[in-house]
């Protein structure tokens, strides 16, 4: 029954969609998909993109996600052992309940790629340019890798008998187990790297003669004496040493009461090594108070746990055969350590001394323009010294002495030289506004409290130099890399496309990146209001809500 | 109700969970979805009702295999949606008066049934005022005689197109055009209204549920559960109203939200007048958390703030997580 021009009954008009009503000149702010800086990759040293390679862990692809995590650092494996994980100090899941676990399937991560066989990516053509590196610890393999990848050719020279620096000779065993650290650096030096062993460069000049650019990463190996008065047969020894001796399979001689001098992350590692070689008592000796120890947390709970004893507020005035004199301190209204006179008689066999490491500059004699303070070489923040074409990075510039940190110098200097090669200037590229806790909305992320690696026990602990923490089982990595919240990036949701009251989010396959800034969703702003639905319900806060310009 | 999945990130909660299995997908994230009311209407910026009608209506659409007559009261949702001549409906679609949409579905059911169409499904809809005041005869009577409707109510607790008058679902101490914050006893008053879903339940027909826009899986598989069955269906919808309530646009579903998180809006469902799952609390919240974010009660909050008010509220939340053993509800 229609009327005459087609119209349904009763009606003049023909039926028109409101599509044809353009809601979005309403609209005074416009969504704008946004990536926004993820705490954990703002404070890794490495420069890792960790929530990136948990988003592929996530959901299964852990070739994927190991691909990712080597295009920044070549040793995950490695740093699933021995970083100290800032990220998981910076990572918003604490303000829900405890910090996604990234160090344990950094290392799942690691291992699967070492038990899988995966190769690193080719190279790329040859530049016909060549770098020198000097030194093959963390700092200089990791500037090797990246250089050799952009098609230089590199050459390692290496005052040691083997690759790895402190890696090798500062960390005990029982915290990095030398299968997994030739594998990964042996890995590594197979893309063509050239390593020369046992060959000290001792000219910086002479050395660099033929290449187109040099990179310092020799490394603090020189153990820090302190003038204490000293019996003649006082036994005393340097941490470095005793850590270089025992992974050299020559441990040296502690007796059954060994005291270790010093507060840093190597005399824990002393005095836990101590314990090993047969020590009844490892007794560390610190001139202050535990909160300012520069050991990391991690390594002093699990000191203590092994039986190692702290004598915190302690210095020694004296050491004879047998015995030490050690005088207690008080902390005065500053916070400084100060003698109080008191002094008591510590019997020990040996005094281990982990004051610290010098660097042996000697090699820099007779290069012109590069500044040296404190004992360390000056660099910009692009890792240039002040002789052009020369850089350093690792332990020999002033930053914290960590692995992570030296890979972190060794990355970035690679894209330095990189430039410098092609006649450039290398520039950071902006950084992305951070995703703090407050831009996401955690109502969204299930409750799921960290999962726990296994320990070894402690009776192995401290008698042997098997692994001390263990790694996960498949099932809890992939449960622990889904706590991760994707602080400021999309994780594919789809809350947008669903929570838009005016059906303006369209939605593309996942993948395809065919919506707006590469994303898989747009918004259709011929009808977008500009409610601002979509940000607040976006739980990682990767949108952003703009003004119109009006 | 939905269960809940634990250790997928979002679990849930979210839209789409890309770590599930696509089966467990909800309407929403499918680019497919029925998209029953589509871009162009007029609703205001962040409006609950827009949403979740098509919340609603999709996952109906889907469950019905796109075999369905949506009815529609006069309301917000029927004046944004078809300014004449133009409609946002992407469904067959069909408007009468404000108070008898429920009779003009039980029409439009009996006429399939007698025509022998009774695969076509039929789900009225209107809001607060169309349902709890103006249509609550013609719904008791659709109740009474068990006829196969699916009567959806978008509470947003008063008559917003008009201009926010007060309704029967109104809670106490709001402000409203008619229930002023003035006067000793400010906004609407207490001990008036009506509990619709439990109204409903009294009837003792099959199905009777609560949801909000704030938990979508929640509200789809009431629907689905709805469509399920035959019979006169009753489905109560929060759907937060940024106009009437003075709430931020961006902040309907977070209103939503802590409606249900303080216990002031129960989430059940309800069958042949039984209460058969409860959706927990999951981080129960003060009613002053929900309160203060709505400038109708804004007044509750001035100098000195209304602490006897507040308390009163808040013991009406109390009572309903007593009344619906919300604290007892599996997590």
């Amino acid at each position: 029954m229609n009327g005459r021009d087609g119209t349904p009954f009763a009606i003049t008009l023909g039926v028109g969609s409101s599509l044809a009503n353009k809601t979005g000149s309403w609209r005074t702010e416009r969504p704008v998909y946004r990536n926004a800086l993820p705490p954990c990759n703002d404070a890794c040293p490495a420069g890792e993109n960790i929530q990136g390679w948990l988003y592929e862990a996530e959901g299964g692809d852990y070739e994927a996600a190991w691909r990712l995590l080597v295009a920044d650092n070549p040793f995950p494996a490695i740093m699933g052992r021995v970083c100290y994980h800032p990220c998981q100090a910076a990572c918003n899941r604490a303000h829900l309940d405890e910090a996604v676990g990234i160090n344990a399937v950094e290392r799942f991560l690691g291992d699967a790629a070492l038990q899988a066989g995966w190769e690193l990516p080719a190279p790329l053509p040859d530049t016909g340019r060549s770098v020198l590196i000097v030194g093959a610890g963390p700092s200089g393999l990791s500037a090797a890798h990246h250089l050799r990848r952009a098609g230089h050719r590199v050459v390692i020279r290496e005052a040691g008998p083997l690759p790895g620096g402190m890696m090798r000779f500062g960390i005990p065993a029982y915290r990095l187990p030398r299968d997994v650290l030739d594998a990964e650096v042996g890995r590594l030096l197979g893309s063509g790297i050239e390593l020369h062993l046992d060959d000290r460069v001792d000219d910086l000049m002479a050395a660099s003669r033929g290449f187109d650019a040099t990179f310092l990463a020799v490394g603090a190996h020189i153990g820090r004496r302190a003038y204490i008065p000293a019996g003649e047969s006082a036994h005393i020894l340097d941490a470095v040493g005793v850590l270089r001796d025992t992974a050299d399979d020559q441990p040296p001689l502690l007796g059954r009461r060994v005291v270790v001098y010093g507060g840093g992350n190597t005399a824990m590692d002393a005095a836990r090594t101590a314990k090993r070689l047969g020590a009844e008592e490892a007794i560390v000796v610190y001139r202050r108070t535990r909160d300012r120890m520069p050991a990391h947390d991690s390594e002093v709970a699990e000191a203590l746990e092994e039986g190692v004893i702290m004598r915190w507020l302690s210095t020694i005035r004296h050491v004879d055969e047998g015995s030490m004199v050690v005088e207690r301190m008080e902390l005065d209204a500053d916070g400084f350590p100060r003698p109080t006179g008191e002094t008591e008689e510590l019997a020990a066999d040996s005094l281990v001394l982990a004051l610290g490491q010098d660097v042996d500059l000697s090699l820099l004699d007779g290069v012109p323009d590069l500044e040296v303070v404190d004992g360390v070489v000056t660099v910009d923040d692009r890792m240039m010294t002040g002789h052009a074409g020369v850089f350093a990075g690792g332990d020999m510039v002033p930053s914290e002495r960590t692995v992570t940190v030296a890979v972190g110098h060794g990355k970035q200097a690679a894209r330095t030289i990189d430039a410098w090669l092609r006649g450039e200037e290398y520039r950071h590229a902006a950084r992305p506004a951070l995703a703090d806790v407050t831009s996401l909305n955690t109502w969204y992320y299930t409750d799921a409290p960290a999962s726990v690696r296994p320990t070894l026990d402690l009776v192995r602990r401290i008698s042997t130099f098997d692994e001390v923490t263990l790694g996960l089982d498949e099932d809890t990595a992939v449960f622990e890399a889904r706590r991760c919240l994707s602080c400021g990036n999309c994780f594919h949701c789809d809350n947008c496309f669903g929570v838009c009251p005016d059906n303006a989010v369209r939605k593309f396959a996942e993948g395809s990146g065919a919506g707006d800034n590469g994303r898989d969703y747009a918004f259709d702003l011929d009808y977008c209001k500009g409610c601002g639905l979509c940000v607040a319900e976006c739980p990682s806060g990767a949108i952003d809500l703009v003004p119109e310009q009006i | 109700m939905t269960e809940r999945l634990r250790f997928y990130q979002t679990g849930s909660f979210a839209v789409r969970n890309r770590l599930l299995p696509v089966v467990d997908a909800s309407v929403q994230s499918d680019p497919g979805r029925a998209n029953a009311i589509t871009s162009g209407h007029r609703a205001c910026q962040g409006c609950g009702e827009a949403l979740g009608a098509r919340y609603a209506l999709d996952a109906a659409m889907r469950a019905s295999g796109g075999r369905m007559v949506a009815v529609n009261a006069t309301g917000c949702l029927e004046v944004f949606s078809t300014p004449y001549p133009e409609t946002s409906w992407q469904i067959p679609w069909m408007h009468s008066l404000f108070g008898n949409a429920a009779a003009v579905a039980s029409g439009v059911a009996a006429a399939l049934r007698v025509t022998g169409r009774d695969d076509v499904r039929v789900v009225a809809q209107a809001g607060d005022g169309g349902t709890v005041d103006i249509g609550l005869g013609p719904l008791s009577g659709m109740f009474e005689r068990n006829d196969d409707v699916l009567f959806i109510c978008y509470d947003n607790e008063a008559y917003m197109n008009t201009g926010v008058q007060r309704s029967g679902a109104t809670p106490p101490a709001a402000r409203t055009m008619t229930t002023p914050a003035v006067g000793p006893h400010p906004g609407a008053p207490f001990g008036q209204g009506k509990d619709l879903p439990r109204i409903a339940m009294a009837h003792e027909i099959p199905y009777v549920a609560t949801a909000t826009v704030a938990d979508l899986r929640d509200l789809e598989d009431k629907v689905t559960t709805a469509m399920s069955i035959r019979g006169a269906r009753y489905l109560h919808v929060l759907v937060p109203c940024p106009l009437g309530w003075g709430s931020a646009s961006r902040d309907t579903v977070r209103v939503a939200r802590l409606a249900t998180e303080s216990g002031l809006f129960p989430v059940f469902e309800a069958h042949d007048g039984e209460v058969t799952s409860v959706t927990p609390i999951r981080r129960r919240v003060p009613v002053e958390d929900y309160l203060r974010i709505q400038k109708r009660y804004a007044h509750l909050f001035g100098e000195p703030p209304a602490t006897g008010v507040i308390a009163h509220i808040q013991a009406t939340a109390d009572r309903n997580i007593r009344r619906y053993r919300i604290e007892e509800a599996p997590v």
